[in-house]
Formats: C-alpha cells, sequence, structure tokens
C-alpha cells in the first residue's frame, strides 16, 4: 500500500494568510538572530550611502551660488579657490560613499545566502522531526514547493527589497529635511505629489501582487496538469486521447494567460505612472516657484531664506530625487508582498508540531553476570538492554527480547472514525505473525503503531513488557527494522546505502549482510562493486535488486524485531525467488510482523491474522485456519476474493 | 531557435509591436523632458516673465502626459504579449508532445518536460517581456541622451568618452565571470532539491532507522557547500553597484569642475546653469541604460538554455506519421510477424527483436511468457504501431501496419500497458477514455468482464467515486481490473495485456480469462504475463528469451520442450501463488 493511502480527509489545503507585517518582522527577526553584528554594519553603511548620496544637493546649491557670483567677473583662478575646496570636499564624501557601498553589497551577498542556507536548514532539520502523519496528509510537491518558490521570495526580499527599502527611505527622508530647510511651502506640494504617488503604488501594487499569487495557483495547476499527463503520456496515446488532453490543456493554459496577463499588465503600469506623475509634479514646482520668486511671496523655511532662484533650482532637483526614490519604494511592494507569502508557508512548515516524544526508556549496551543480573556497558556488547528509570530514582534493566503484544487496540487516523478495532496480537520472541486481509483492512496501518509512527488510540503496546510510550522513540525504532514494499533508497554508493542502517558498522559488515539478504552476488558484478554509485532512487537497478538492498539494510542494523512488508510489484520469478530467500534469511530468528502476499511466507507464520475492516477476524496457525475452513480457508483455495 | 520561438508569437505579434512603438515614444519624450526642463530653470534663472515659464511647463505637463499614456498603454500591451506568448509556447509544446511516437517519448524524461514547460516557458517569458520593454527602449535612450549631451554640454560630454568605456568593460567582466559561475551553482542547486525530495519520499526510511540527526547534518553540509558557490557569484554581481556608482560621481565631480570652469571662464556664454543641470541628467540617463543593457545581457544568455530546451521539444520530428490514403477499417485480428526485427534508436548496437516470425489467427488466445528483459512488451507494443518496425514486416488483418491510420488502427487493438494510470477524475470519466460515448449499462458490461463492477459498487460513490492523480487512492489489483475495462470499451479485434493482472488474485484471474473466452469469443487476445497460471490454457503460448521467440506451443507442448518453460514452471508451482490481491 502506498504510505499516503492511510490519509485523513479534510486537512485544509490553503494556508492561513496572517499579518503580514507580523511576518516580516519575523524574519527580520530571523536576519538579526543570524547576524547580530553584520547585519547593523550593513544597515550602517546603507544608511550612511545613502546620506551621502543625497547631501550633494546642497553642494550644488553652494557650486551654482558660486558660479553666479563669478560669472560676471570671469576670472576662473580667482572663483576656483570658492568652488574646488567645495568639490574636494564633494569627491571625498564621494569616496566614503563608494567604499560603504561596496561594503554593504559585498556583505548583503554573503548574508543573503547565508540567511537561505541557515532557513533552508532549519526548515529541513524542523522537518525532520516531523510526525509521519505530516508527510501522509501533504503532498510532497506542496512540501518541495517551501524550498524552491517560497525561499526565492525571501531571497528577492532580503538580496533586493530589503536594502532598497532602506536606502530609499533614508534618502527620503534626508531630502525631505533638506527641503524644509529651504522652502515648507513647497515641501508642502512635493508631500502632495507623493501622497498621491503612494497612493497608486498602494493600488497598482497591490492589485499586481493579488494577481501574482493567482498566476502563482495557476501556474501549480497548469503543472500539476502537464506532470499528469506527461506521466501518462503513452496511455493518451494508445488510446488516442491527444486531442482531448490537448482541450482540457488549452483550457487551463487560457486561465494561467489571464492570470499572468493581469498581473504583469499592473506591475508594468507602475512604473510610467509614477514617474510621470514625478515629472507633473517638477513642472508645478517649477511654475508655482516661479510665480513666487516674481509675486515675491514670502518663504517659510529653517534656514530663512527668501524665495530665490538659487532655492528654487536645487529644490527642482531634489524633486526628482525624492520622487524617484519613492518610486523605487513603490517597485519593492510587489515583491514584499509575495515575500510575506512565501515567508508565511516557511513559517507554517517551521511551526509544525514536532512528533512529541516523552519517552524515557532507553537502549544500552549490556552485559549480564552468570547470575543473570544485567548491567549497563560503555562498549558494544551485542547485547542490548532497557534501561528504566523509575520515580522514586532506582534504575531496572530488561533484556531486549523482541517480546510484542498489541493489547485491545484501537485506532483512527481521524478522530470517531476508527479503522482498528480491539486488536490483540501476541508475538514471543522469535515468532513470526502474518497480517493477511484485503486492501483497507488494516494490516499496514498496524505495523504504522508498533513504531509508533501513529500513536494508538486506545488499549496498550508493550514491548518486552515495557509500555511503548515509555520508550524514547529512537530507541524503539533502533530496536525494531522495517523493510516496506516500496523500496526507497538513497543516492550514494550501494555501501552507503546499506549502511544506512547502521551507521558504524565495517564494510566487513556491511558485506556480510548483503550476502545474507543474497544480494552480494548482483552487487559485486557492478561497474564499481559497492562503490556504485545511485542515483534516483537506484533507477540504475532493477526492482529486485532495489529490494535487496533494502534488505541488507535492515539486516545490518541487527535489530530482534523486524516489520516487513511484502512487495508485490512483478518482478521475474528467478529474481523473486531470490528475494523471497533474502527475505526468509533476515527473518530468522527474529520477532517477526509481516504483511503477507505470498502464501509460502504465510505458511511458515507461526500465527496468521486474518484482518477485515479493522478487526481481526480469525487466527491461528495456518493449519489451525485451514481445518477451521474459514475466510482463510477460502483465500486459501482461491475461492473467495477478500473484497 | 529565434525563428522557432518567433512563430509562437501569432495573434500576439500585434501587442508585441506596439509594445516597442509605445516604448520608443516614451523614451523618446523621456529624453526631451530634460531638454524642456532646462529651458524651464533657465527662464526661471534668468527672470523671464511668468508666461514663458507656464508656457514650457505646459508643454511639459503635455510631455508627461503622452509620456503616461505610452508607458500605460505599452504596459498592457506588452504583458499581453508576453503573456499570450508563453500560453502558446505552453500549446505549442503540449500539442506537440501529443503527436510524439513511443519512440520520442521514451527520449524525454516526463519530468523534464515539466520543467520546460513551466520554469522554462517562465524563463522565456520574463525575456520576451524585458526584449520588447528595455532592448529597444536602452539603446534608444542611449544614443538620444549622448547625443543631447554633446549638443548641450559640447566639451563637457568628453565626460562620457572615458565613463562610458569604463563602466560597459566593467559590467561586461562582472557578467563574463558571474554567469558560468551561476550556472554551476543552479546544478549543484537543483540536486539540493533533489535530495530534499528524496528525503521527503523516503520518511519512513528516514524514521524507521532514526536517522533523522544523519539527514540533517547531511543535508546542512550539502546547503552549506551551496551557500559558498553561492556567495562567491553573487559578490561578482554585487560590484555592479559599486562600479555605477563611481561612474555616477565621477561624471558629477567632472561636470562641476569643468562645467563651472567653463561658464565663469566665459562669462556663461558657451554654456550656462541650466545646461549644467541636464547635463547631470543626461549623465543618469546614459549610465542607467549601460546598466539596463548589461541586466538583459544577463538575462538573455540565462534564458538561451531554456530556450534550446524548448526548441529541443518543438523541434522534434514525430517518428511515426499517418500514411497517405490510410486503410480505414480493420478487417479481422489476425496478426503476423514476417522476419521482423527491431530496435529502440538507430545508435543501439543490439536488436531488442531479432528475427520474429510469427503467426496469429484471428480471435485466438496467446500467452507470452519470459523473463525481464526479453522483450515481450517490445514485441506487442510494434502491434498498434507504437514502434514502427526497424526489418521486416508487420500486418494485422492482412495489411501492413503501417498502411493504416493510426487512430484507426489503434481502436481495434486496445492495449493495456504494463506501466498503466488512472487519471485523476472519475471512474466513469477514466472509463470513458475507451469511448466517450459508451453508455452507463456498457461501462457496468465493462467492468463485468474485468470483474471491476463489484468494488466500483461497493464504493460509496460507485462509478461516480473520484480517483486521485495517479491512481492513489484504489489497490493495484483494482487499478489494473480498471484499466481492463477501460481498453475493453474500445471493442477492440485485438486485445493485448501487458502483465496486466499481475496484482489481481489468481481467482479473479481465471474469472477474466473465462469471461473473455466467452464474451468476446472473436477479439484475438495476447496475455504477457509473469505466473504461468495466467497463460497456461491459451491457445498458444510464446516463450521469449533475449529478444527472441524461444518455443511456441500448448501448455503440454511447451512442458516436454522448452527447458525455460518447464523450469518457470516448477519454480512458481514449488513457490506458491500470491496469497490475495497485492496493493
Amino acid at each position: 500500500m502506498k504510505p499516503n493511502n492511510a490519509r485523513p480527509k479534510g486537512v485544509p489545503a490553503g494556508m492561513p494568510m496572517g499579518n503580514p507585517f507580523k511576518t516580516l518582522k519575523r524574519v527580520l527577526g530571523m536576519l538579526f538572530h543570524f547576524y547580530p553584528v553584520l547585519l547593523p554594519v550593513t544597515i550602517f553603511c546603507i544608511l550612511f550611502s545613502a546620506v551621502a548620496s543625497s547631501v550633494p544637493a546642497l553642494f550644488f546649491q553652494s557650486v551654482i551660488e558660486e558660479i553666479r557670483n563669478w560669472v560676471d567677473s570671469g576670472d576662473w583662478s580667482a572663483a576656483s579657490k570658492e568652488i574646488i575646496p567645495m568639490v574636494l570636499v564633494l569627491i571625498g564624501l564621494y569616496v566614503l560613499s563608494i567604499i560603504s557601498i561596496t561594503i554593504y553589497t559585498q556583505l548583503m551577498a554573503y548574508m543573503t545566502q547565508g540567511f537561505l542556507s541557515k532557513m533552508r536548514c532549519t526548515m529541513f532539520g524542523g522537518m525532520q522531526k516531523l510526525p509521519i502523519k505530516y508527510f501522509d496528509t501533504h503532498k510532497h510537491g506542496d512540501i518541495m514547493s517551501h524550498y524552491t518558490n517560497d525561499i526565492d521570495t525571501l531571497r528577492q526580499l532580503v538580496s533586493q527589497s530589503l536594502p532598497s527599502l532602506i536606502q530609499a527611505g533614508t534618502i527620503v527622508l534626508c531630502v525631505f529635511c533638506i527641503m524644509l530647510y529651504f522652502s515648507v511651502w513647497l515641501t508642502l506640494i512635493v508631500l502632495t505629489g507623493v501622497s498621491v504617488m503612494l497612493f497608486v503604488a498602494a493600488k497598482f501594487g497591490g492589485g499586481s501582487a493579488k494577481f501574482f499569487i493567482r498566476q502563482q495557483q495557476s501556474v501549480g495547476k497548469t503543472e500539476g496538469y502537464i506532470q499528469e499527463m506527461m506521466n501518462g503520456q503513452k496511455v493518451v496515446k494508445v488510446f488516442c486521447h491527444e486531442d482531448k488532453a490537448k482541450e482540457e490543456f488549452d483550457r487551463i493554459n487560457d486561465a494561467l494567460y489571464e492570470d499572468s496577463y493581469k498581473a504583469h499588465a499592473y506591475a508594468n503600469c507602475l512604473g510610467p505612472i509614477n514617474m510621470n506623475i514625478g515629472n507633473i509634479l517638477y513642472v508645478l514646482l517649477a511654475t508655482v516657484g516661479g510665480l513666487f520668486i516674481l509675486g515675491n511671496v514670502s518663504n517659510l523655511s529653517i534656514s530663512g531664506m527668501a524665495f530665490d532662484v538659487s532655492i528654487v533650482v536645487p529644490f527642482l532637483s531634489m524633486t526628482k530625487q525624492f520622487s524617484g526614490n519613492i518610486n523605487q519604494v513603490s517597485q519593492q511592494i510587489n515583491s514584499v508582498v509575495m515575500a510575506s507569502a512565501g515567508a508565511q508557508r516557511i513559517f507554517s512548515l517551521m511551526d509544525e508540531k514536532p512528533e512529541d516524544d516523552n519517552g524515557y526508556v532507553t537502549l544500552v549496551n549490556a552485559t549480564t553476570d552468570e547470575n543473570g543480573n544485567i548491567t549497563e556497558s560503555k562498549e558494544r556488547t551485542h547485547k542490548w538492554a532497557w534501561k528504566h528509570p523509575h520515580g522514586d530514582g532506582t534504575i531496572t534493566y530488561t533484556e531486549l527480547l523482541g517480546d510484542v503484544t498489541l493489547d485491545d487496540v484501537d485506532f483512527a487516523y481521524e478522530e470517531g472514525k476508527n479503522v482498528l478495532h480491539n486488536v490483540t496480537v501476541y508475538a514471543k520472541p522469535g515468532q513470526k505473525v502474518a497480517f493477511v486481509g484485503a486492501t483497507g483492512a488494516g494490516k499496514t496501518t498496524i505495523t504504522n503503531l508498533i513504531n509508533r509512527f501513529y500513536d494508538i488510540a486506545d488499549g496498550k503496546i508493550r514491548y518486552d513488557g515495557i509500555n511503548i510510550n515509555k520508550i524514547k522513540k529512537d530507541d524503539l525504532r533502533r530496536s525494531l527494522g522495517i523493510v516496506l514494499q516500496e523500496t526507497n533508497l538513497f543516492t550514494g554508493s550501494v555501501m552507503e546505502n546499506i549502511r544506512y542502517g547502521r551507521l558504524d558498522t565495517t564494510d566487513e559488515e556491511c558485506k556480510a549482510a548483503a550476502i545474507l539478504a543474497g544480494a552480494d552476488d548482483f552487487i559485486s558484478r557492478l561497474p564499481e562493486g559497492y562503490e556504485t554509485e545511485l542515483t534516483n532512487n537506484g533507477s540504475n537497478l532493477s526492482q529486485g535488486q532495489r529490494q535487496l538492498i533494502a534488505i541488507a539494510r535492515a539486516a545490518v542494523a541487527d535489530p530482534p524485531v523486524m516489520i516487513l512488508d511484502e512487495a508485490t510489484s512483478s518482478i521475474d520469478t528467478r529474481t523473486e525467488s531470490i528475494v523471497q530467500r533474502g527475505m526468509d534469511a533476515l527473518m530468522k530468528g527474529r520477532t517477526v510482523f509481516v504483511i503477507a502476499h505470498r502464501l509460502s511466507t504465510v505458511k511458515n507464520s507461526d500465527v496468521i491474522m486474518v484482518l477485515d475492516h479493522g478487526r481481526i477476524i480469525e487466527r491461528g496457525s495456518h493449519d489451525d485456519l485451514i481445518a477451521q475452513k474459514g475466510t482463510y480457508y477460502q483465500l486459501y483455495t482461491g475461492s473467495f476474493e477478500l473484497e | 531557435m529565434i525563428k522557432t520561438l518567433a512563430k509562437c508569437v501569432r495573434e500576439y505579434k500585434l501587442p508585441a509591436i506596439l509594445t516597442v512603438l509605445f516604448i520608443a515614444g516614451e523614451a523618446i519624450i523621456e529624453a526631451i523632458i530634460p531638454f524642456v526642463t532646462a529651458k524651464l530653470v533657465n527662464g526661471i534663472e534668468d527672470g523671464r516673465e511668468i508666461s514663458y515659464v507656464l508656457k514650457m511647463g505646459g508643454i511639459l505637463v503635455a510631455l508627461a502626459l503622452v509620456s503616461l499614456a505610452c508607458g500605460g498603454i505599452a504596459a498592457f500591451t506588452c504583458a499581453k504579449a508576453s503573456a499570450g506568448f508563453a500560453k502558446n509556447l505552453r500549446h505549442d509544446m503540449f500539442g506537440k508532445v501529443q503527436s510524439y511516437a513511443f519512440g520520442n517519448i521514451d527520449k524525454f524524461s516526463s519530468s523534464s518536460l515539466v520543467t520546460r514547460m513551466t520554469t522554462d516557458i517562465t524563463n522565456v517569458q520574463m525575456s520576451f517581456m524585458m526584449i520588447t520593454r528595455i532592448a529597444i527602449r536602452a539603446p534608444l535612450l542611449l544614443i538620444f541622451s549622448i547625443i543631447m549631451a554633446f549638443i548641450m554640454g559640447g566639451s563637457l560630454a568628453t565626460t562620457f568618452v572615458i565613463v562610458v568605456p569604463f563602466l560597459t568593460c566593467g559590467l561586461l567582466l562582472v557578467a563574463k565571470f558571474a554567469m558560468p559561475a551561476f550556472r554551476r551553482v543552479f546544478k549543484k542547486y537543483d540536486r539540493l532539491n533533489e535530495s530534499i525530495e528524496e528525503n521527503v519520499r523516503a520518511m519512513r526510511v528516514v524514521k524507521g532507522f532514526s536517522r533523522e540527526r544523519y539527514e540533517e547534518d547531511k543535508f546542512t553540509k550539502a546547503s552549506e557547500s551551496i551557500q559558498k558557490d553561492f556567495t562567491r557569484a553573487e559578490r561578482i554581481v554585487a560590484l555592479n553597484t559599486p562600479i555605477m556608482q563611481i561612474c555616477i560621481y565621477f561624471n558629477m565631480a567632472f561636470v562641476l569642475i569643468i562645467g563651472s570652469k567653463l561658464i565663469i571662464s566665459n562669462f556663461g556664454t558657451t554654456i550656462n546653469v541650466g545646461q549644467l543641470q541636464a547635463m547631470l541628467t543626461y549623465g543618469m540617463q546614459i549610465l542607467m541604460q549601460l546598466m539596463m543593457l548589461s541586466m538583459i545581457y544577463v538575462m538573455l544568455t540565462m534564458s538561451a538554455e531554456s530556450a534550446k530546451r524548448i526548441c529541443e521539444v518543438l523541434n522534434e520530428v514525430p517518428m511515426l506519421d499517418n500514411p497517405e490514403n490510410p486503410v480505414m477499417s480493420v478487417k479481422d485480428g489476425s496478426i503476423e510477424f514476417t522476419d521482423v526485427s527491431f530496435k529502440y534508436s538507430e545508435k543501439a548496437k543490439k536488436f531488442a527483436l531479432s528475427d520474429i516470425d510469427l503467426k496469429i489467427p484471428s480471435g485466438a488466445t496467446v500467452g507470452i511468457i519470459g523473463s525481464t528483459g526479453s522483450s515481450k512488451s517490445t514485441l506487442v507494443q510494434l502491434i498498434p504501431r507504437l514502434y514502427d518496425t526497424t526489418q521486416g514486416k508487420l500486418t494485422v488483418g492482412g495489411v501492413d501496419v503501417r498502411k493504416y491510420d493510426i487512430e484507426t488502427l489503434r481502436n481495434s487493438v486496445a492495449m493495456v500497458l504494463q506501466k498503466n494510470l488512472l487519471f485523476s477524475g472519475t471512474i466513469k470519466e477514466n472509463l470513458r477514455w475507451g469511448n466517450e460515448n459508451a453508455t452507463d449499462e456498457e461501462l457496468i458490461e465493462a467492468c463485468k468482464l474485468s470483474q471491476a463492477h463489484e468494488f466500483v459498487m461497493g464504493f460509496e460513490n460507485g462509478y461516480d467515486t473520484m480517483i486521485e492523480q495517479g491512481g492513489t487512492n484504489v489497490s493495484g489489483g483494482q487499478k489494473q481490473r480498471l484499466c481492463i475495462a477501460r481498453a475493453l470499451l474500445k471493442k477492440p479485434k485485438i486485445l493485448i495485456l501487458d502483465d496486466s493482472t499481475s496484482a489481481v488474485d489468481t481467482k479473479t484471474d481465471a474469472l477474466i480469462r473465462a469471461g473473455f473466452k466467452k464474451y468476446i469469443p472473436d477479439t484475438t487476445k495476447i496475455i504477457i504475463a509473469q505466473r504461468i497460471s495466467s497463460v497456461m490454457d491459451a491457445d498458444m503460448i510464446i516463450v521469449m528469451n533475449n529478444g527472441t521467440i524461444e518455443a511456441v506451443g500448448t501448455h503440454d507442448e511447451l512442458m516436454k520442450n522448452s527447458e525455460i518453460y518447464l523450469e518457470v514452471y516448477t519454480q512458481q508451482t514449488y513457490g506458491g501463488g500470491d496469497a490475495d490481491e497485492a496493493e
């Protein structure tokens, strides 16, 4: 069974849209947390360069004044004594500004990538701690998009929007102060114009962000359809379904076009509109300034200067700068909105509740003396014991044997919808328990409970007499081996894949496990033997070969209890018998829970549980059950289909 | 490449051209504005009467409004053209893939096709937008600004002779070094994402072995290595800003010193304060446009890769095509292979099938057995002309398959593929793939024959039950039976089951075969199986080995004279069958 078959329905797919400011604040908080020194340095450099680029307006004004004073004399050598020092100061300022720009752009590049890497790692680390339920209830594509699309929006935010906002904001503030220094009246006109610009920016920026998010959803839909069709392309061909597929695709494609068109149209509009509002504002100021000069209107300003050409002219260039920067801010609105949505999704993954683990019983290496007393050992003794600390401070040790009991267990993926009812199973050390039953009868569910992928609703599961809720999950799972029906291998060498079962094994031990599993034969024949690199879930191997490696991987872990989900995929008879032998070797001497699909496996089991709709309807050995002439008998003789 | 892509612009040519025109208009006005502004400023400076100021102001407002109109219209036409271009590209690619033969499909992995149709197209769309907006505007503004600068500033404009080459070199150098670095990182980045996917998929293994910490460490290491490479690449790009800033500052300082010298020594006759201002504005504009051009350059080279991948799909020639004057009906279900050999690609050294001679009478039941890699599937895939034979002749109903209209042939030869799939949609919708116009009764009939009716009725919504993507909410055996029903609905002359009952229990398997015998006796049935019980009672069993036919005969004959058959038989009888239906 595919694991996600057990998916409880009704989990909302969409993410709640929280407060975007809160989200952004949290992003900044994390950035600061990762770079408590560099971030302030960077911000300081941005601020400095911003100030440095707004101050020259003052110098221009002075230089122009000087020019005007000297222009009639035509005496450059005298004028230069006044002008050159001013320009030199300006150049000094420029040099400082360039230094700070270089510093902050370099730091920004460094921090952005560092931040993204740390976010990825935090997210990944957090994800490892999530319960299996999370992975069963979320589409893998959706989880992946946190690492790709959502992280990308953060990159945009941190590397571009953030510095640009700080810089533009500072310049706006500086220029504003200088403007006030020159003239309050003219500043007010600028402010009016700017508020119009901001209004437009909010309107269009917000609109385009809305459509960008819609476009994102459309892209997802299109991608899903393409994926399904490309995967099934051969089926499409066999059924001559090409035209239907095209028709359907066109519908989805058109919807994507609409959203994409609107999103970009709005975004594209923003630039020209704000630029031209800036232009008009410029004209307005020039005209009003001109009128004021002519009309001798009294000026209100910090400097106390009267209306004059030397005020109006620099003021005009400041207006340009002012509106230009406002424009820059408004261009960022889009990516800020997108980033806050992306960050929200990232945080929702980070904030998922991790698998809780209140276990305190741990698995330790042990030695037994002649009296049967167990003591803990620091060395590898190949003997294990459960270390059980009690409330009164005493510690008891129980030998790890592999005795597993399920006692009256109920379970529901969704509250109120029990899928297992009163399941009781006793497995003595070394016994083989087979589960048989139709799809959805609950076979896989039972095995999911023993290793606590899911927690039971009622009843008790004990391992060597200890309630598994008291055992630390890591240790519990270390004592249980699993071989799943669907084989998952990792990118890396064959050896690394086998060693995955227990990280501290030597190459020899890995090889021994491969021999046990019957995998050694084909591995040695691979071009690089055990060092052959596997990629893409071992796609360069056959199905049967991949299963053999998975068996070897479980064998290396050498746990006293095994959970096996027999594969049913069709592999040719010869390979299948090798796999079968490997499985049998693995089962020897262990407590085994097997979800069986082959009669030979079932027949050799000590106990067979026949499951139906979450209940055990028959139990016993093969001979007992045949004698009962019940469901199992019918199943065995092939006259009854378990559906 | 450009020619291939240009074909997809089609009905969006007009908006694309309009965009270029309006953007050009906007650019020209943008270039004129500082010119008029200078006059205005001078007017104020010189204390000209208010009517002059108002006149200039009026011209400026008018210019701004025209520029606004141009910019606004261009914004829409540009978005329309680029989104439409992307739409057409997707449409064409999807359509193209639909026209592919199996041989073409084998060439591209499905995930690579998905990337080509999504990410790659988005890249090209963005580039297209950039080109229509900036590629015309930037050079236009650049040239215009340089001309204006020389007209207005005269010798002051020499500053650009210094600054422009410096900036161009700087930007090109940055692009040159950054791009290969980025390309490398992106590849690594893709691999990182693949490893995340691997982890998510294998989460049960990770947790089963308590390898959470191990995985985390592994990931952190990979992520940090990427961080290092990425940082290096980004830091090269980050040099753009200071280089640009140096030029801007140089320009300002130069204009201020030389400008003021010029003004003062010439008593303001050759050049005046207003012109000084305009020079600064033009300088800014020139540098900005150079920056834009370098951005386009980077973007275009980056998306060239995407464009190449898209063109590969679009330019792929379908390996099969419909014959002229095709035969439009298939007489009966007889099949004949004469000296057929086949290899998957011309370059392949080994033939997948060699020297196949085989005659199957209409209405026969044929079993095919053989180990993995013995080319069982390859053999049957030639019948509905999913591939063309490399050598030899294959006839269906007495006519060479290459003479049939492909759709006619495939509608008469129904095939249930080994790697079969249901699509998201209801069971009914899935079944109607076989025959769009099938009545509900026909659906039920087909499902009864494939032993699917009973379990379908067991679902809460019966035939209206939704199948999830990939058919994950039905068991393997159920899926196979639905797929058989879907094929049956075609009412084919030949029915091919390629290992299509592997997950169905033996009992049901037998019922299905019995049903075939009873209800579709005239249909030729070809059954590939691993299980010997599935083919035992066939009229004719073919044993395949290594791309050749090892033996043909009935069960009894083969038991006597085929070693392979005997070996498989004994192994399976010893090993026992399946305990239940596989999931």
